[in-house]
Parts: structure tokens; C-alpha cells; sequence
């Protein structure tokens, strides 16, 4: 007798929890062969400021523990991940027409670039912050620190790399993230939830959202306690409404083009310049030891 | 006879007072509401002078902002004893009553003789409100006599400052003794003479004990009131407090005064939140009906 299959409700991941979206809604995620493969949540706008009530709950925490500790989370995120290969591979080929070596590479490179962002947890420090030359008998130095909740907006593909790419930036000096994950394909940014909840990323750390993006753009650049915006692949109509709404508050906005290769190269997304413009430059002066 | 309090059923109808809908305007006028009847309260063992300055600066200007119309201040200051007169010189002529915690706040376990001189002080500090703690231990035991008799005692040192008696409901353990204390409480304050709308309060907490005030708790006293109130024609007050953080509860707060003792409660005369970090959130959500974008935690002052 033929089995039944058990078909996966896939939710979103908010303050440490699996939620469905408050407002009721579903998208359906069509196959390449144009059936239903998914449903996902839609997101609406109070999803998402609920995101931030979580992700600025857990900022003191996350930030106030070491970087090593940080860098041990991250790279245990980057073991269950390593762990669910082919689930994510499998998800990924739900909506893109690409080889299955291609999303086994992609899964891949968002494990090497979770294991990246570990390692500069306790070095963007040494490269970031700098010992000042002054002329006189004291020392001066400029350190960098988290900034408090970023908001991420990954691009449509690659879906689980974008992702991951985008968010290991901030996350890794102590920011805390809300992530609104790519439109074109929402179930690998759902099932990243999973691995976030069995990684020891303390609740509210890292919050995933799936949704239609265009609807939150104001809402994420209005909101007063979101102080960083990362995002890639965005038009350049969005590009401005996402820069006009921030100028109120002031936030930072980094938008990224890479390109296919660049995905790939985790020199060029791990970099620490995707990573300074979500630190805060603090400069302080120390007497001197003599 | 009374009936039997049905927890089942208390617990349904307080859940179904968080399913109205409030929007738009209506959620302005809540919200601006529910700021005028804030005590903001600071009850801390670090309190200082400077820090009871600070916060009645807020009570009385809980924002600075061009807004029309001009925002209300809050009730009242709640302080400990020791401070009540550094709140009264700053709250002078800003019609922001000064509330002071007595009778061995929170645990209530002096001797009587202690509590009421501590109420007799905060009266002459200048306090216009008293919160009393009512004696949970002599409850418990069943010597309600005697929780009775200090409430009377009590009413008659605060002379002619407001009295608010608060019943510990985290500490009573069943919805069934909240009514028995809350009934008990109000013909205790009754039998030392006339109330006049406002004067005696009961308040679910102290804060210090998990849980504050909840829904289900609320509602058992606000019946209390309904009930004493049908009797008597004599209207008590109700102040719940602890717990209350956000703005969304204190508009189900709203709704639950609204439709168990109608509109002549929802004054600040007649309830009151008991709550700090309330003020803010009711702060920013005033914002966002405002100006449409959602303000940060930092953008107001800290309570």
C-alpha cells in the first residue's frame, strides 16, 4: 500500500520561536514544474515589529558575551547545517532550475561562509579598530561595537547562500537580525529557522521572516529602532525608497551587488568591509602605562 | 448569598476583553486615557531623591512634543516614604497626586503599631494617597477579623489623603479568596465612615510578587465593585498593578472596566494603572498614530 507523505508546515522563526504569521496569510511556493510544492507564511508588517521587539531584547546579551563564545555558536550553526545538506540542496531545487551539483554547492559555500563569519567574531577587532598615533603621554584607541538590531533583506538567489551570506555580516561582532528571506524560493530561509533553533543561538538573536519583500520596505526603513539596513540584488526604485525612509533615523544602509561568482567567493561576501558598516567606531583615550 | 466563584468562566470572559478590535481613533482616546491614569511608580531600594526628581518631571511631561492636542500628565507618583517629600515639592501645582506605599510595604509583617505610624508619616510627608498592604499571613489563617479591623485603623490614620488597599492576589491563591479579600477590604474601609467616589481603592499587588495582576484576577474585583456599587450606590476604585508593560494590555485593561462598571470608571479618579514601564509603550504607540513610523525604545526618556 502506498504511504501517505506528511507534507512540512513551514513557519517563521521569531524570538527563538516557530510562529505562524499573525495575519493569516499563505504563499503558495510553485515547483519548476509549475505545481504546488510549499505553503509559506506571508509576513505582514506587525510580524516584522514583532521581529524587533525580539531581536532588540536579545541585542545585550548577544553582544555582551565574548566574541570566542560568538564564534563557537556561529560554528556550530555551521555544523547543523553541514548536517542537513541534502535537505537544503533539496529545497533549494524546489523553485531554481539549476543541477543538482549547483545547489549542493550553494549549500555548501553558506556552510564555509557561516564558518568564515565565526572566525572574525573575535578578529574584526584587530582589523576594524586601531591604536592612534597621538603626541603625547597617553594612548588612543578606536574600537568598533554592534550597533543593535539590522534588518536583512536577502536577495531572490541564491536563496539559502543570500541569506546566510547577508546576515553572518552583522551577526558575527553582536548585532541581532531580522531577515526577511528571498520571495523567489521562502523554504530554505524556513528551514534555517530549524538550524538556528538547534545551534545555540539564544532566542530572539536571529528572527526570519518570509513574506512578500516589497510590502515591508517602509516599515523596515521607518522603523526608529532598527539601526542598520544589508540587503543585495534590490532595484534601484527600492534602493531609494529604502534610503529615503532610513534618513530619519539615521540608519546605516549597505546595499551589496554581487555577482554569481561573487556569491561563491568567500573572500569577497565574508569580507570585514561587509562587516564594518555595522559597527560603531567608539574612540577612547587610556593613560599610559609609565 | 453570593455564588461561588466559576474560575473556568472568569478566565473565558477575561480572555474575550483581549478580542475587541481598537483602531484609529478610538485607540487614540484609549491610549490617552490610559497615560492619565498611570501611577508611575518607582519602588526600588536604590531610590534616590535625584531619581524621584527625574520621574516627576515624566509624570508630569511624560513627552516632549508638539502634539495636539497637548498630551495628558499621569495620575500620580508612587514612592516609598522616605521620599514622598521630595515628589511633592516637584509635582507642586501640576495637579500629579503624590501616592505613597505604607503600613510595611511589601510584606505588611510589622507590628500594627509600626504600620500605622508609617501611613501616620507619609501623611504628614504630604502624601494624598495611601497603599496600604493588607496582612496576607492573618488572612491565610482565617483571622479575617483582624485583616478587617487594620483596614479600619488604617482608613482613619490617612485622615484625609485617598487609600488604596492592596490585597496581594499573588499570594492568595485562589480567585475564590480574591473576592472574599476584596469584599472584605471594602465594608472594612466602609465601616469608619462615607466614601465619596475615589477615596479607597482596592489595588490587585505590590509588584514584588509573581503574579501581579492579571485579567482574571482584575475582573473578580472589579465584580467586587459592581456589586458593592449596586448595593450601596457607593463607588470604589480599582488599581491594578505589576505586569502591565504594554499598551495593547492596558487598552484590554480598558475594555474589561468598560463593560463590567461602565463608563463612569474610566476616569483616573476611579482606576488607575500601577506600572512604570507602561508609560512608554503607550508613548510609542501615540507616536505611530502620529507620524506613521515606529519610534525606538531610546527615543523617550527613561520612567
Amino acid at each position: 500500500m502506498s504511504r501517505l507523505t506528511i507534507a512540512k508546515t513551514y513557519k517563521m522563526y521569531i524570538g527563538g520561536k516557530f510562529v505562524r504569521t499573525e495575519s493569516g496569510r499563505s504563499i503558495v511556493v510553485e515547483n519548476t514544474k509549475g505545481e504546488i510544492a510549499a505553503h509559506t507564511c506571508h509576513g505582514s508588517r506587525k510580524d516584522f515589529r514583532g521581529a524587533v521587539e525580539s531581536a532588540s531584547n536579545a541585542f545585550t546579551s548577544w553582544s555582551g558575551i565574548t566574541g570566542y563564545l560568538r564564534g563557537q555558536i556561529l560554528y556550530r550553526m555551521a555544523e547543523m547545517l553541514e548536517g542537513r545538506r541534502e535537505e537544503f540542496a533539496a529545497a533549494i531545487l524546489t523553485t531554481q532550475k539549476i543541477t543538482p551539483a549547483k545547489a549542493k554547492k550553494e549549500v555548501d559555500a553558506s556552510v564555509d561562509c557561516l564558518v568564515r563569519f565565526a572566525g572574525w567574531t573575535d578578529k574584526y577587532h584587530q582589523v576594524l579598530g586601531c591604536s592612534n598615533a597621538v603626541a603625547s603621554d597617553y594612548y588612543n584607541f578606536t574600537v568598533p561595537q554592534p550597533q543593535g538590531v539590522v534588518a536583512v533583506i536577502a536577495p531572490p538567489a541564491p536563496s539559502l547562500l543570500g541569506l546566510v551570506a547577508l546576515l553572518g555580516a552583522p551577526l558575527c561582532t553582536g548585532n541581532t537580525i531580522v531577515a526577511v528571506g528571498s520571495d523567489l524560493n521562502p523554504v530554505p530561509t524556513a528551514i534555517l529557522g530549524e538550524i538556528c533553533q538547534t545551534s545555540d543561538i539564544p532566542a530572539g538573536v536571529i528572527n526570519l521572516i518570509t513574506g512578500k519583500q516589497s510590502e515591508l520596505f517602509e516599515q523596515i526603513a521607518s522603523h526608529r529602532q532598527v539601526a542598520g539596513i544589508y540587503s543585495a540584488a534590490l532595484s534601484k526604485k527600492n534602493r531609494i525608497l529604502v534610503e529615503a525612509s532610513s534618513a530619519d533615523s539615521l540608519k546605516r544602509v549597505r546595499f551589496n551587488t554581487f555577482s554569481d561568482e561573487d556569491w561563491y567567493d568567500g573572500d569577497t561576501v565574508a569580507s570585514p568591509w561587509n562587516i564594518e558598516p555595522f559597527v560603531e567606531m567608539k574612540t577612547i583615550w587610556h593613560p599610559s602605562a609609565c | 448569598m453570593r455564588k461561588p466563584i466559576d474560575t473556568v468562566m472568569v478566565e473565558q470572559r477575561a480572555t474575550s476583553f483581549t478580542r475587541r478590535s481598537i483602531k484609529t481613533e478610538s485607540k487614540q482616546q484609549g491610549l490617552r486615557l490610559a497615560l492619565s491614569m498611570i501611577d508611575l511608580t518607582t519602588l526600588e531600594g536604590k531610590d534616590s531623591p535625584e531619581k524621584v526628581r527625574s520621574l516627576c518631571h515624566k509624570a508630569i511631561t511624560p513627552w516632549e512634543c508638539e502634539i495636539e492636542p497637548p498630551l495628558p500628565s499621569v495620575a500620580a507618583v508612587c514612592v516609598y516614604p522616605s521620599l514622598v517629600q521630595v515628589a511633592k515639592r516637584a509635582l507642586e501645582g501640576s495637579g500629579v497626586s503624590v501616592a505613597s506605599v505604607a503600613t510595611g510595604f511589601p510584606s505588611g509583617q510589622y507590628p500594627i503599631a509600626v504600620r500605622l505610624n508609617d501611613v501616620v508619616e507619609a501623611v504628614k510627608s504630604g502624601a494624598d494617597e495611601i497603599d496600604m498592604v493588607i496582612n496576607r499571613g492573618a488572612f491565610l489563617s482565617g483571622c479575617t477579623e483582624e485583616v478587617a479591623d487594620e483596614i479600619a485603623q488604617v482608613r482613619v490614620a490617612c485622615g484625609k489623603s485617598h487609600l488604596k488597599i492592596i490585597l496581594e492576589t499573588g499570594e492568595l491563591e485562589t480567585l475564590e479568596n480574591v473576592r472574599i479579600a476584596s469584599d472584605l477590604a471594602i465594608r472594612a474601609a466602609a465601616s469608619t465612615g462615607p466614601i465619596n467616589d475615589g477615596e479607597v481603592f482596592i489595588k490587585t499587588s505590590t509588584g514584588k510578587v509573581s503574579p501581579a495582576a492579571t485579567m482574571p484576577v482584575t475582573l473578580v474585583m472589579l465584580e467586587a465593585i459592581r456589586d458593592y456599587y449596586e448595593e450601596t450606590g457607593v463607588r470604589i476604585g480599582m488599581k491594578p498593578a505589576g505586569g502591565i508593560k504594554t499598551a495593547k494590555q492596558a487598552l484590554h485593561y480598558l475594555v474589561m472596566v468598560k463593560e463590567t462598571l461602565g463608563d463612569d470608571w474610566l476616569t483616573p479618579n476611579l482606576f488607575r494603572f500601577g506600572a512604570s514601564s507602561l508609560t512608554n509603550d503607550v508613548l510609542r504607540q501615540i507616536r505611530k498614530q502620529q507620524t506613521g513610523s515606529y519610534a525606538a525604545t531610546y527615543d523617550f526618556s527613561e520612567a
